[in-house]
């Protein structure tokens, strides 16, 4: 088995100290391989936003560690942190995260500005990235004047622009309607598959999570047996 | 991000929220308006009292005198000096100032001391009238100061200093007066001067008319050149004995024009070692000018002061665009952007808002300043011809632009490292 791009060992996550201290992640451990979808999944509170946060080096585990492509992360600082994040991770939140009143394509170019390329070399690639999504004609409009699943696509082209390696996306159809939600779904694991891109999915959607090639299970901060998952979404049907 | 994108990014964002940027500009703009016309209020007078000063002197002449010797009341009186205790009036300082007159041998003495190249008498010529063609005589008080001077004409030239010819510039009040019609037909015209001898007999002396000056600050009289003074001079005194004809109340000393201030301040302590006082024309016209400085400093220290609150609407600007943008910071951070490259980002915009103030601002006062310098210089001020009160200079007008842009650097201190500390997970979910 190869290496796994981002693997975490008894990891925790604790917010406040005292009697308001409270545990969000309570000792993850969990091996992500190169070219995998996986999906983390769990109601609200469960921690499993903090985990892709971490997952993402946005945030800083409290102990345990995390090791990106071999490498200790939180041995990483200033520059070669920056750089990692700028050329590793593509971000798909649920709020998009756009900037209002800027054009589609500065939107999209945001990753390659902040990666130092050429103006000429940054439009050429932004461009590419829309045309992939069939937003070419909208990337002089201003984001704010998008539909819902217009800007999720803005936010996955931005997402790929800079050919990452992985791609978090935190609740990526939670705010579009089912049949925009299957589009952006599609897309989603089309790159994946496609391009071998590793796809994390933070969600609380069933449906989304079962395309998934695997799944974890979090409820209070810890890592549930899949079956049992299983078992309640045989529950829900029978109810 | 590069410099360049950092650049364009801060720009694009300021005009983002296109009412908060306008009102700090505007507050900036009377800062930097304001500023700007002091200083070039300043600039304009100083300038003015320069050319002034080298109408009544070079910079390379000093007047020297020889002081009575101070006596405090309790030490009683000085002894009499044999040679030389003649007290004359002074004609500088307050009226009734006396110096001791000083006499030929006096001049040797001073000659002799190192750095002076020259030294002349200064003799007082007190003529009768003056008169041209027909139009009757009139009263003719002349400057006592002739070394050095330097007028703006109207017409005509300067003396030639090679020339014996008797020679006279007429201040532009005298022409119409004389009856010329105008300044360039008083040129090259003769008038007649008269004096009255110490036995009480009146002489003419014809004097060629070469030029016109401008009135100055120091009043309008006419000037002598060398030849006529001396001829004046010698028409007064016949008649005086000898002893007192060679008795003088000062004496006009030059030296090297490229003199450096501690060479003049040395100059003035071998004159004072010899028992000579020295004063140029700049000690006496320092005074004025530091009173005009201590007036400027004031009225700039108003601009700056509104400069400083225009520094808070930036500090409060940056910070509402900060919060504003606190997502999207977070967005930039978790993609990779530095803390540095944030900061640099937010003081960027700052500084271009400051630009933009204090562009419009300087360029604004520049404007409305020549207009009004203009509307002055030809009503109110017409009196005091060359004077422009308001002169912009490109060193000020850098200095206020680089003094603004330094202010809202400094006020974008606190709001940029607020945004490049923030953590980007902390942005991310600030809702």
């Amino acid at each position: 088995m190869t290496t796994p791009v981002l693997s975490i060992r008894n990891l925790t996550k604790h917010y406040g100290s005292g009697s308001s201290r409270f545990d969000a992640l309570k000792g993850v451990t969990l091996d992500i391989a190169d070219g995998e979808s996986i999906a983390i999944v769990g109601k609200s509170g469960s921690g499993k936003s903090t985990l892709m946060h971490i997952l993402a080096m946005l945030d800083a585990p409290s102990s345990g560690e995390l090791i990106v492509d071999g490498t200790d992360a939180s041995k990483l600082k200033g520059s070669r942190l920056n750089a990692l994040r700028n050329r590793t991770f593509g971000f798909v939140f649920q709020q998009f995260f756009l900037t209002p009143n800027t054009t589609v394509l500065d939107n999209v170019m945001l990753p390659l500005k902040i990666a130092r390329i050429p103006s000429r070399e940054r439009t050429k690639r932004a461009m590419a990235a829309l045309e992939k999504l069939e937003l070419a004609e909208k990337s002089s409009s201003k984001a704010v004047d998008l539909s819902g699943g217009q800007k999720q696509r803005v936010v996955i082209a931005r997402a790929l622009v800079n050919n990452p390696r992985i791609i978090f996306a935190d609740e990526p159809t939670g705010n579009l309607d089912s049949a925009t939600g299957a589009v952006v779904e599609d897309l989603l694991f089309e790159l994946n598959r496609t391009q071998g891109i590793t796809l994390v999915i933070v969600t609380h959607d069933e449906d989304l999570a079962a395309r998934a090639s695997r799944r974890i299970y979090l409820k209070d901060g810890l890592v549930i047996d899949e079956p049992a998952v299983g078992a309640r979404h045989t529950r829900e049907v029978g109810a | 991000m590069r410099a360049v994108d950092i650049v364009a990014t801060a720009i694009g964002n300021s005009f983002r929220s296109r009412l908060r940027t306008t009102l700090t500009v505007i507050a900036i703009f009377i800062g930097a308006f304001t500023l700007t016309l002091t200083n070039g209020l300043g600039a304009g007078v100083n300038n003015y009292i320069d050319s002034q000063i080298a109408s009544i002197g070079a910079p390379d002449v000093m007047n020297v005198t020889k002081p009575v010797v101070a006596t405090a009341e309790t030490e009683g009186p000085q002894p009499y000096e044999e040679s030389g205790s003649t007290e004359v009036s002074s004609g500088v300082g307050p009226p009734g100032s006396t110096v001791q007159a000083m006499t030929d041998d006096d001049l040797d003495t001073i000659r002799a001391i190192d750095g002076v190249r020259t030294a002349a008498p200064i003799v007082s010529v007190r003529p009768d009238y003056i008169e041209y063609g027909t139009e009757g005589k009139f009263q003719l008080t002349v400057s006592p100061l002739s070394a050095g001077i330097r007028v703006e004409l109207a017409a005509g030239t300067m003396f030639d200093t090679a020339s014996s010819n008797l020679q006279i510039i007429l201040p532009t009040t005298f022409i119409e007066t004389l009856g010329f019609t105008g300044n360039d037909d008083a040129v090259g015209k003769t008038v007649t001067i008269a004096v009255t001898n110490a036995l009480g007999e009146q002489t003419t002396v014809d004097a060629v008319v070469v030029g016109v000056q401008e009135p100055t600050l120091f009043g309008a009289t006419p000037s002598l050149n060398e030849p006529l003074t001396s001829t004046l001079y010698d028409a007064q005194n016949v008649g005086i004995p000898t002893g007192t004809s060679s008795q003088y109340g000062s004496a006009t000393v030059t030296f090297a024009a490229d003199a450096t201030e501690a060479e003049v301040a040395a100059l003035k302590a071998d004159l004072v070692t010899a028992g000579y006082a020295g004063t140029t024309v700049t000690d006496q016209i320092g005074t004025f000018q530091s009173v005009i400085d201590g007036i400027i400093l004031v009225l700039n220290a108003f601009a700056v002061i509104a400069l400083l609150a225009a520094g808070f609407g930036i500090i409060n600007t940056l910070l509402m665009s900060v919060q504003e943008r606190t997502r999207e910071i977070g967005l930039m951070k978790a993609m990779g952007m530095s803390g540095g490259r944030i900061f640099a980002l937010f003081s960027t915009e700052a500084v271009f808002i400051g630009f933009l103030g204090s562009t419009i601002g300087a360029g604004v006062a520049m404007l409305v300043g020549g207009i009004i310098s203009q509307v002055l210089a030809d009503g109110l001020l017409a009196d005091l011809a060359g004077l422009q009160i308001l002169t912009f200079t490109p060193g000020a007008i850098v200095t206020v632009l680089l003094l603004v842009m330094g202010i809202a650097f400094i006020a974008a201190v606190l709001p940029a490292s607020r945004a490049a500390r923030q953590s980007p997970i902390d942005s991310l979910r600030y809702e």
